[in-house]
C-alpha cells in the first residue's frame, strides 16, 4: 500500500519545482520482513538512479522515516493511459495508439538491454503509463516485482488481465513484458478492460470485430504479442518496434486509413419473385399448404402461390392489416384496423365469420384449446370460440393491447400500451401482473423456465412465468417493440437504436450485437444456422446467429417493420415499398 | 391360535404358501400399472424446499477459513406457494491475512443484503411485483460484500458461491473455486459454476489436459476472488431447480478431495440430506482432510 504526493522542492525557493513523492508504508510486524521491505525499496531507488531514458522518470532522492519510505521523482504533468481511455468517447485513433506503442517498445527495449542485468518491468498496464502534457509516454511505478509464493491458495501476481500465463507460474522474462504490452494495446484499441474478462481470452475478442477501424496489420502485431507460447511472440521489444514502425510507414505515417469494407455480398441477391400490393406491408406473412397469406395497409388479405408469387385471391376488410394471419383447420384468422377479427376460408377466400371489437385490432391471433386469443385497442383480451365465433370471455387490461398473446401451460401472457403485463388463465382469471415503465408493444416468447419481452422503456425482461418475479433485465440502447427470438441459449432482439442484440438466456450477458442503419422493429427468425431480420433501413439481414456476423443483406425500397418467414429454404418478407419478396435462404 | 399369532405379529405371520398359489393370476393392464406407479409417486400439493449443511476444519489445518449459510423457508396459502432459500459457501484464502474474516463477512453481508431486499415482498403485504431483478440483487449483494471486505480486512480474499432459490428458479452469484452443482438421481453430477482458477482457465484454453490439471503445481492459484482487485465481475446466472435432483454448494475441501462418483453416491444413497452432508464431510476427512470442508445440500420436492 502506498500513495504518491505532489510536492514542491524547497531547495529551489525562487522557482516552483514540482516533484512526485512516492510513499510506501511498511506495516509488517516482523522486523526481518520489515528490513527486507526497506532493502527492496532502496534497490528500486538505486535501480532507477542508473536509468536514463526520456520515458522513465528521473529520481532525485530517497529516504526512510520510521515505518515509511519515500522516493522523490520527476513530476509528470498529465494523466495515465487508463484515464485517457476511460475519458474518451468512442475509440482512440489508431495512429495515437501506434505512436505510444512505438515509444513503449523503445523503453522496454532499453530496460531489456540494461547492463549488467536486463530489467523486466513485469507490470505493464495502462495505469502504469503516464501521458504527459505534450503527449509523450512515461513508464511509472517500478515497484519491486512481487516474488511468487507457491503452494499458497489465492496468491495472485502481476495485474490480473494483463499478465501472461507464464507469469502466474512465477516466470518473468522479456516475453512477459511483450505480452503485457500487447494486452495494454488491446485494451486501448478495443476499450475492453481485460480485468473484466477471463484471463488469456484476447483471442475471443478479435480487435477488428470490436473496432473495425483498426488496420489488419495492427491487429496482427498485437495478436503476435499476445501469443500464449512465449516462443511465438516477438523475440524482443525492438523486433516488435520495427513491426510497428513498418505499419506507420506503410500507411504513410499515420494518414487515416480509408474505411474498410468486409466481404459483404450486398448486391447480386435476386429475389425468386416479388409481388406488389396497393399499399405498405407492415406485417408478417404466414404459409400454409403452398400458399402465402399476408395482410397489407391497402385493407386486403392476400393469398399468393408461395412458389411463384402468383396472385390467388384477396379478401378486402375495411381497415389496414398489420397483424399476422393465422391458419387453423382450413380457415384464416386475421385482425384488421376495421375493429374486426376476420375468418376466411383458405381455399376460396370467402368469409366464414367475423367478430367485432370496439377498436382497431393490431394484435395477431393465437390459437389454443379451441379458442382464439387476441388483443384489441379496445383494451380487452378476447377469447373467442373457434367454431362458433362467439366470445368465451374477455379480460380488461389497462390500455390498448397490440402484442400477440403468448400461450404456455394453460396461461396467456401479454403486455399492453400502459406498460402493464398480465398472466391470465384459460378461464380468464388474472394470475399475476407486472408493470414496466412504458408500453409493452412487443409480444412474448418463452420457455418453461422464463418468458421474455421488451418494452418501450428500453429494457428486455426475463420473468418467471409462474409468478412474475423478474429474473433479469437487459438494458437496450433505445426502446423496443421487437419480439424476442430464442435460439439455443441466446435471446435475440432488435431495438430502435438500430441494433440486433444477442443475450445469453441464463446470465443476461451480451454475446454480440449487430448494427443496422435504422430502427429494428420486427423480430428475428432462425433458420438452420442463420438469423433473418429486417430493419427500417430497408434491408433484410442474414446473420450467422452464433456470432452476429453478416452473411448477406437484401435491400428493399422501403422500411421493413415485419418479421420474415422462412420455410423450405425460402425467406418471405414484406416491405413498406408495397412488395412481398421471396428470397433463397 | 392362528388368530393370536396374527394379533401378535401382524401380517408377517401370513403363511408364504399363499403367494405360490397366486403365481398364475392375470397380468395387470397398462392402466392399472400406471395407476399403481402414480399412487406410489411422491406427489405433494405443497411444493417445499429442504436443506442441510456440513462443515469441518479438516485434518491438517488449525483454522477454519470457510463460512457457510443456509436459509430455507416455505410459505403456502391460497395466494400460492413460494419456496424461498438462500445458500452460501465462502472459502477464505490462506496465505492472505484474515481469510476467515473475509469469508465470514462475505456470507453475512450477502445474506443481509438479499434478505433486506426481499423482506417487503415476502413478509409484508405488497401488491406490486419487485422491480429489481434477481440478478441485479445478487450483483448488488456481491458489490456490497466486496466493499465491506476491503474495509474490514484489506488485502484479504475469499471465494463466494451463493444460490438464491425463489420458486423454481435458482440464481447463482459466483467468484473463485467453490462450486455449485446439480446431482441427479440417475448418477449425473453437473457443475454449473466455472472455477476462477489458473488451472481451470488453462484447461479451458486447451493448454493442459484434465489429467495434467490433476497434478498441476499451481492448482490453488485463483485469478478472481472477492476482496481482491479494483473491479470484480462475478458470474451471475439463473437456472431451473433440478427436479428431481439436489443442489450442492461446496468448497474445494470437498470437491478437490472426494471423487465425483463418491459424492454422487453419498448424496443419492443417504436416507436424508442431513446424513448425506455428514457422509460427505466424513469422506473428505477420510481422504486426508487437507483443507477446510463446507457443503450445503438442497432439494425442491413436490
Amino acid at each position: 500500500m502506498g500513495s504518491v504526493y505532489r510536492a514542491r522542492d524547497m531547495h529551489f525557493p525562487n522557482v516552483t519545482k514540482l516533484v512526485a513523492v512516492k510513499e510506501m508504508i511498511n506495516s509488517a510486524p516482523d522486523p526481518l520482513v520489515r528490513e527486507t521491505i526497506v532493502q527492496n525499496f532502496e534497490r528500486e531507488a538505486n535501480l532507477l538512479a542508473t536509468l536514463h531514458h526520456p520515458s522513465i522518470p528521473k529520481i532525485y532522492d530517497y529516504f526512510s522515516l520510521e515505518s515509511r519510505s519515500y522516493l522523490v521523482l520527476e513530476f509528470i504533468h498529465g494523466k495515465d493511459m487508463e484515464a485517457v481511455i476511460n475519458e474518451t468517447n468512442g475509440f482512440l485513433p489508431e495512429e495515437q495508439i501506434l505512436t505510444w506503442a512505438i515509444d513503449l517498445c523503445d523503453v522496454l527495449d532499453y530496460l531489456h538491454k540494461h547492463k549488467p542485468d536486463p530489467i523486466i518491468f513485469r507490470d505493464m498496464k495502462p495505469s502504469n503509463v503516464m501521458i504527459n502534457s505534450s503527449g509523450d509516454i512515461m513508464l511509472v511505478d517500478f515497484g519491486i516485482a512481487k516474488a511468487f509464493q507457491s503452494g499458497i491458495k489465492g496468491t495472485m501476481i502481476g495485474t490480473e488481465g494483463y499478465s501472461p500465463p507464464e507469469q502466474y507460474r512465477g516466470e518473468a522474462t522479456q516475453a512477459a513484458d511483450i505480452y503485457s504490452l500487447g494486452a495494454t494495446l488491446h485494451h486501448a484499441l478495443t476499450r475492453r478492460d481485460p480485468r473484466l474478462e477471463p484471463p488469456f481470452s484476447f483471442a475471443e475478442r478479435p480487435i477488428r470485430r470490436i473496432n473495425p477501424a483498426v488496420s489488419p496489420e495492427m491487429e496482427t502485431i498485437v495478436n503476435r504479442a499476445l501469443e500464449y507460447d512465449p516462443e511465438n511472440r516477438f523475440k524482443s521489444a525492438s523486433e516488435m518496434r520495427d513491426a510497428l514502425v513498418s505499419i506507420a510507414r506503410k500507411t504513410g505515417i499515420l494518414v487515416r486509413m480509408g474505411p474498410k469494407t468486409g466481404p459483404i455480398k450486398s448486391e447480386g441477391i435476386k429475389p425468386l419473385w416479388k409481388f406488389k400490393c396497393e399499399d405498405e406491408i407492415r406485417g408478417t406473412p404466414t404459409i400454409h399448404q403452398g400458399a402465402l397469406y399476408i395482410g397489407s395497409y391497402d385493407h386486403n388479405l392476400y393469398a399468393l402461390d408461395a412458389a411463384e408469387g402468383k396472385f390467388q385471391w384477396k379478401y378486402p376488410t375495411d381497415g389496414g392489416i398489420v397483424s399476422r394471419p393465422l391458419v387453423v383447420e382450413g380457415n384464416i384468422f386475421v385482425g384488421s384496423e376495421d375493429q374486426r377479427l376476420h375468418v376466411v376460408s383458405a381455399r376460396s377466400g370467402k368469409v366464414v365469420w367475423t367478430y367485432y371489437t370496439d377498436a382497431p385490432v393490431r394484435s395477431s391471433p393465437t390459437v389454443a384449446e379451441g379458442h382464439i386469443f387476441f388483443g384489441s385497442d379496445d383494451r380487452y383480451l378476447h377469447a373467442v370460440n373457434i367454431n362458433s365465433g362467439r366470445m368465451a370471455w374477455r379480460f380488461e387490461s389497462a390500455d390498448a393491447i397490440r402484442s400477440t398473446p403468448f400461450v404456455m401451460s394453460e396461461m396467456v401472457y401479454f403486455g399492453c400500451e400502459s406498460g402493464d403485463y398480465y398472466a391470465v388463465s384459460f378461464r380468464g382469471e388474472m394470475k399475476w401482473r407486472f408493470r414496466a415503465k412504458r408500453a409493452i408493444t412487443a409480444s412474448t416468447t418463452g420457455t418453461g423456465q422464463a418468458i421474455y419481452f421488451t418494452s418501450v422503456d428500453n429494457t428486455l425482461y426475463a420473468l418467471d412465468p409462474r409468478n412474475g418475479w423478474v429474473l433479469w433485465r437487459f438494458r437496450l440502447g433505445k426502446s423496443s417493440i421487437s419480439t424476442p427470438c430464442i435460439a439455443d441459449d441466446l435471446i435475440i432482439v432488435g431495438a430502435a437504436d438500430g441494433f440486433i442484440y444477442a443475450v445469453e438466456a441464463k446470465s443476461a450477458k451480451e454475446v454480440w450485437r449487430f448494427r443496422t442503419d435504422h430502427q429494428v422493429n420486427g423480430s428475428a427468425v432462425i433458420y438452420k444456422d442463420s438469423l433473418y431480420c429486417g430493419s427500417v433501413d430497408g434491408n433484410l439481414y442474414c446473420l450467422e446467429y452464433r456470432t452476429g456476423r453478416l452473411r448477406w443483406k437484401f435491400g428493399t425500397e422501403g422500411a421493413i417493420t415485419g418479421t420474415p418467414l422462412v420455410y423450405d429454404d425460402v425467406v418471405y418478407i414484406g416491405s413498406t415499398d408495397h412488395h412481398v419478396y421471396a428470397l433463397l435462404a | 391360535m392362528d388368530k393370536i399369532f396374527r394379533f401378535l405379529f401382524g401380517n408377517r405371520s401370513t403363511p408364504p404358501e399363499k403367494v405360490m398359489d397366486t403365481a398364475n393370476t392375470a397380468p395387470l393392464t397398462e392402466e392399472q400399472l400406471k395407476a399403481i406407479v402414480n399412487s406410489q409417486n411422491m406427489q405433494f400439493d405443497l411444493q417445499q424446499l429442504i436443506s442441510a449443511a456440513g462443515q469441518s476444519v479438516g485434518k491438517q489445518r488449525d483454522l477454519n477459513e470457510d463460512s457457510l449459510l443456509a436459509i430455507t423457508t416455505t410459505m403456502a396459502g391460497n395466494s400460492g406457494n413460494l419456496p424461498f432459500g438462500l445458500y452460501i459457501v465462502a472459502d477464505g484464502m490462506g496465505g492472505h491475512q484474515f481469510g476467515e474474516v473475509a469469508s465470514n463477512a462475505a456470507v453475512r453481508t450477502v445474506a443481509g443484503y438479499i434478505l433486506k431486499k426481499f423482506q417487503p415482498y415476502l413478509f409484508q403485504i405488497k401488491v406490486e411485483t419487485m422491480e429489481e431483478s434477481f440478478q441485479e440483487i445478487m450483483s448488488g449483494a456481491v458489490s456490497e460484500a466486496q466493499r465491506i471486505i476491503q474495509r474490514e480486512a484489506p488485502g484479504s480474499g475469499t471465494t463466494l458461491t451463493a444460490a438464491l432459490v425463489l420458486g423454481q428458479q435458482i440464481t447463482v452469484a459466483h467468484v473463485g473455486d467453490s462450486r455449485a452443482s446439480f446431482i441427479y438421481p440417475d448418477g449425473r453430477l453437473e457443475t454449473v459454476t466455472r472455477d476462477h482458477s489458473l488451472v481451470q482457465r488453462l484447461q479451458e484454453l486447451g493448454h493442459i489436459t484434465a489429467e495434467e490439471a490433476e497434478n498441476y503445481p499451481h492448482r490453488n492459484v485463483l485469478y478472481k476472488a472477492l476482496g481482491q482487485g479494483d473491479i470484480l465481475d462475478p458470474e451471475i446466472f439463473t437456472l431451473a431447480f433440478p427436479q428431481p435432483g439436489t443442489l450442492m454448494i461446496c468448497s474445494d475441501g470437498l470437491w478437490g478431495v472426494v471423487a465425483e462418483q463418491d459424492i454422487v453416491r453419498a448424496v443419492n444413497e443417504a436416507p436424508s440430506l442431513q446424513r448425506a452432508c455428514q457422509n460427505l464431510v466424513a469422506a473428505a476427512n477420510m481422504a486426508g482432510g487437507p483443507d477446510n470442508i463446507s457443503v450445503v445440500l438442497a432439494q425442491l420436492i413436490g
